[in-house]
């Protein structure tokens, strides 16, 4: 970043730094001692002070004990393979109808009206009530019909509530971004005879999808972890094997196992997203404002 | 189309705006605006911010409709309530102030979009025109650059060659030269001379008095949405009849834009 500056800079230092530059070193030598202290200090006071708690021995017995963990942890990686096929097969619909609603909403045609009522009272529905009360709702009542196999299957109904729930959170994220796209941008595609389709499909969505990435990437690191609502209607997914672990050893290190196992995916995605949204700062904004 | 262009001569009514009035909520921006242009004309038109010459030219191209009045094309009123817009689009081009280039394309894809999906082109076929055009307007090594690694006139250069890939027969030219900086003003007042050495019929808002003047066959002032005096460049500009347009020429003359 600052490689050449110094050459045209006027009146380097002895150091081959600008006045600027030896300032911001100062600085950031000043900011890396301070947070090395900071956290020093603070992991000290968590090794001192929290095995000082009366009840720390029972606590540490009960949510840290290695046998267990050593014990349960494959188990919990096998039922983890579950989640995240509901996650895979679920993204893609969620993503697809997402879309499909957020256009719908975006058009004018009188005929359309009843889909476009339709879309406003989905989303305003499905955002509306928790995640878990749809779970509950789908994922018991539409096999309390009585359907045959493979129709009554509880994993396919829980995946049903999560796309259902979740295409109303990301058609809102599709819609922020086609309505953030400036209207100077749709006048030079109308003008230059293209329809509404085909403004919308070459103009808009390409520029909205990149502004939209980083909110849905989001979502997504929402959705890996409401996976495990569908261990209330049956599946045994991770957090079910968890709660099966630790009815076994009488002991809750297998939520902890679960929690370090969920951390292990969300974390990367999470930075995934940070780094995005970084990026997308970067580009928009030439250079951060102090 | 360039049948249609061949076959029409010159001082034939290409355009024809009648009594059109344009409101924007309580807002009345055009009062009932009378204007003939005919083929190969240029006309440039001149007046405050805000007395309707962006409006007049969004409405010629049907991006705003006409709260009354009729536009014609070639003798037919496109300005029909109900009309299907996208036609008539074709056929004229426009090129605004902030260019609005597609960020997302290449000058080469920008140019290209609309010949291809709106005409049915070949691929192929539409980038080798486009590249002619590029060439011909000094930008062909400028076409697979993004806009935004192109100079201000560059892509307004950029954004007047995507209107002429469609072969319009009216191109509306929106304060084309307002965002440049002046010393890029130039090079796309270069373009819209070329234009008009090839014949092209052209409406122009513009603050550019100067070059109003140089290329324009009439020029129209316009005032709170009504056009106050309208006539050759040299005597609009030399002898303004009406008070409101000596105002606004003096104004103009004080700020050193004349």
């Amino acid at each position: 970043m600052v490689t050449g500056a110094g050459a045209s800079a006027p009146a380097p230092a002895a150091s081959g730094l600008t006045r600027r530059q030896q300032f911001e070193r100062r600085q950031r030598r000043r900011s890396t001692l301070i947070a090395a202290l900071s956290m020093t200090l603070t992991v000290v006071a968590l090794v001192v002070l929290v095995p000082r708690a009366p009840r720390w021995d029972r606590v540490k017995a009960s949510f840290f004990d290695a046998e267990v963990f050593r014990d349960s942890f494959p188990r919990l990686l096998d039922a983890f393979v579950l989640d995240i096929k509901i996650f895979l097969w679920s993204a893609p619909c969620i993503l697809v109808i997402g879309l499909a609603l957020a256009v719908t909403r975006n058009t004018r045609s009188p005929a359309l009206f009843p889909l476009r009522a339709f879309g406003a009272l989905y989303t305003d529905v499905m955002r509306g009530v928790p995640v878990i009360l749809w779970m509950y709702l789908i994922g018991f009542g539409v096999p309390g019909l009585g359907l045959e196999r493979p129709w009554n299957s509880p994993l396919l109904w829980g995946s049903v509530a999560l796309v259902m729930t979740y295409s109303a959170y990301v058609a809102e994220v599709f819609r922020a971004g086609i309505d953030s796209i400036h209207e100077s941008q749709r006048a030079a595609a109308r003008s230059l005879g293209l329809t509404t389709t085909q403004t919308m499909r070459h103009v808009v969505l390409p520029q909205a999808v990149r502004r939209m990435v980083p909110p849905l990437m989001n979502d997504l690191v929402s959705l890996q972890k409401d996976v495990a609502l569908v261990s209330l209607i049956g599946p045994i997914e991770i957090l079910r094997q968890a709660g099966i672990d630790k009815a076994k050893f009488a002991n809750f290190t297998p939520y902890v196992a679960a929690a370090l196992i969920f951390l292990a995916v969300t974390i990367p995605l999470t930075r995934f997203t940070d780094h995005l949204l970084a990026r997308d700062r970067r580009r928009t904004s030439a250079s951060a404002v102090r | 189309m360039s049948a249609r262009r061949a076959t029409a001569g010159r001082g034939e009514a290409k355009l024809t705006v009648e009594a059109v009035h344009k409101s924007f909520g309580d807002v009345v921006v055009l009062r009932g605006i009378d204007l003939t242009v005919a083929t190969s004309e240029v006309i440039s038109l001149i007046g405050a911010s805000g007395s309707g010459k962006s409006t007049l030219l969004r409405c010629i191209n049907l991006l705003e409709p006409v709260d009354d009045g009729r536009i014609l094309l070639d003798g037919v009123d496109v300005s029909v309530p109900g009309t299907d817009p996208t036609p008539v689009r074709r056929r004229i081009g426009m090129v605004f102030q902030t260019y609005n280039l597609f960020p997302h394309m290449s000058v080469l894809e920008n140019v290209t979009l609309a010949p291809r999906k709106v005409l049915g082109r070949p691929k192929k076929e539409a980038e080798r025109a486009a590249l002619a055009l590029l060439e011909r307007f000094g930008l062909a090594d400028k076409a697979t650059s993004y806009p935004d690694r192109c100079s201000g006139g560059q892509q307004q250069r950029a954004a007047i060659v995507r209107a002429l890939a469609m072969e319009p027969e009216v191109m509306l030219l929106d304060e084309i030269t307002s965002a440049l900086d002046p010393e890029l003003v130039g090079e796309v007042l270069d373009v819209v001379r070329e234009l008009k050495a090839n014949g092209m019929t052209m409406l122009l808002a513009t603050h550019e008095m100067a070059f109003a003047r140089e290329i324009s066959d009439r020029v129209c002032f316009l005032d709170a949405g009504r056009i106050v005096e309208e006539g050759p460049p040299a005597q609009l500009f030399d002898q303004p009849q009406h008070a409101r347009t000596q105002q606004f020429l003096h104004r103009v003359i004080d700020s050193g834009r004349l």
